[in-house]
């Protein structure tokens, strides 16, 4: 039997899981002050476009975007098998193509900013 | 000397005459102290010879006893009947096929752990007069934990991915493979990655953790099938990105 | 004597056979909230790129009844993630010192610390207080 690929997939999802245990729950504080109408200063459109106007912040919010996208991918198609959903090559070329697509509109929109 | 009447439903299925399982209904008179397996051994003695169950130590050291109690599984011998109010229902271990009564049929696990190599694989083979092959107790410590595994199996009936893919080789198995690779003086890891970093190895394993929580040894299966999709994912990346640094 | 092994179907029942199978579901679950929320900025990139009155519009968008429930959800859930991450790290990365494996607390306890630091300092930067 050979070694799987299986690692191409679940290397972006260690990475992933990792980054937004970290990350995540601080940035959905943040949108929701925003929602609730108490838009931190960073959301105000001048500061944050300024602040995604530099590479370093263009690339740190491309590989959030992916990791994000990534690890919410890799588990949504663990979660259909086990909820019964058999056609895993079918769910999870889905999953991961929608992953890469966001991450490549995301890319695309930082360009033009 | 105090006791009380317990009830057991057990499933019982002979392949003689039955078409499928069914539940059989037993009050016994127990001991305040005794264990599910007394109250099975208790039934087979006085009520019904035609129970079959595996059981041998009554110590939790030989890991036959496994069964579902009240839908977890368990060993018949470590569960105090103290610990269960009403109706104790008794099951043969999930995902095995049933042999008879509580008896399952182990070929599929027993396949399993001989493909993995759970045996030392010298890195350097030794001469009988160079001595014993040495070790610190650092390096001992490292696997010492994965050593402690019985094969009771019921990790496999804890863990779903092993219920919808019947293909994994699951918890005590791959924990096996992986004590043996922390060994010192083992050189076997890499046949060994043949079976457990193949898609049917490690990659089944969703980290429920069920596989621990319900281990009589406390092996920690888990921590060892994570440890192992760690190491196989730099093996793959290393392998793949730097080609340069094969060996 | 006759073999004849019978095997039983494997149902969904096993979701409600303990409650650690729901707690697992609980924390898979997690990812439409964090996928969820990954669309969420890729869209607000695309409002942020589109000018001035588009970034306001996503913002008014943001105070609609249900992206405030979308977002209370998902923290919750984004938290639970957080936290299940942290405790099953130090079974993936095992530290030993010496002879000695580090306790679990330690490693765990090191990364809440971290995560309580990070959380803070984004926090503070983005000026939220």
């Amino acid at each position: 039997m050979a070694q799987s690929s299986k690692p191409i997939v679940w290397g972006p999802f260690a990475a992933g899981g990792t980054l937004t245990a970290f990350l995540t729950p601080a940035l959905m504080v943040l949108t929701l002050l925003a929602a609730l109408g108490y838009t931190p200063d960073l959301l105000a459109y001048e500061r944050l476009h300024a602040f995604a106007g530099s590479w370093l912040a263009k690339l740190a919010l491309a590989g959030t975007v992916f990791l994000t996208l990534w690890s919410a991918a890799h588990r949504l198609r663990i979660t259909c098998y086990d909820l019964g959903v058999r056609a895993d090559t079918l769910v999870a070329t889905l999953l991961y193509s929608a992953a890469l697509a966001g991450t490549a509109a995301a890319a695309l929109y930082l360009s033009r900013i | 000397m105090t006791g009380r009447r317990v009830e057991l439903e057990v499933l019982r299925y002979h392949p003689e005459t039955d078409a499928a399982p069914r539940f059989q209904r037993y009050s016994v008179d127990c001991r305040e102290e005794w264990v599910v397996l007394d109250a099975l051994n208790h039934v087979k003695e006085t009520l019904d010879p035609t129970l079959s169950y595996r059981w041998s130590c009554h110590m939790a050291v030989c890991g036959s006893c496994g069964m579902m109690i009240n839908g977890e599984p368990r060993l018949a011998c470590k569960s105090f009947l103290r610990d269960y109010q009403g109706v104790i229902r008794v099951e043969p271990l999930a995902h095995f096929p049933i042999e008879r009564d509580l008896v399952t049929v182990i070929d599929d696990f027993m396949a399993k752990l001989k493909r993995v190599k759970p045996y030392l694989i010298p890195a350097q083979a030794r001469a009988l007069e160079q001595g014993e092959y040495r070790q610190t107790p650092a390096e001992l410590k490292r696997y010492k934990q994965f050593t402690l595994c019985m094969n009771c199996m019921l990790c496999y009936a804890a863990c779903p991915e092993y219920g919808l893919i019947p293909k994994f080789i699951g918890p005590a198995a791959i924990s096996l493979a992986h004590r043996y690779n922390q060994d010192s003086r083992d050189g076997g890891r890499a046949a060994r990655q043949e079976e457990i970093a193949a898609a049917e190895g490690v990659w089944e394993c969703s980290f429920t953790g069920a596989c621990s929580e319900v281990c009589p040894e406390h092996v920690d299966p888990a921590a060892a099938l994570q440890q192992v999709k760690i190491k196989s994912t730099v093996d793959w990346y290393l392998a793949h990105l730097m080609p340069w640094l094969k060996k | 004597m006759s073999r004849k092994p019978y095997l039983r179907e494997e149902t969904m029942r096993w979701v409600f056979r303990h409650p650690r199978y729901l707690r697992y579901m609980a924390r898979e679950f997690s990812c439409f909230f964090i996928g969820g929320y990954g669309l969420l900025m890729v869209w607000g990139l695309k409002r942020l790129s589109e000018g001035p009155a588009a970034w306001r519009s996503f913002l008014e968008v943001l105070q609609s009844p249900a992206s405030i429930a979308f977002h209370v959800l998902a923290l919750g859930f984004a938290l639970y993630h957080s936290v299940t991450w942290f405790k099953l790290t130090p079974k993936a990365l095992p530290v030993q010192v010496g002879g000695e494996f580090l306790p679990d607390g330690i490693i765990s306890g090191a990364h809440y610390a971290v995560w309580a630091a990070l959380s803070l300092a984004v926090l503070i930067l983005a000026g939220a207080f």
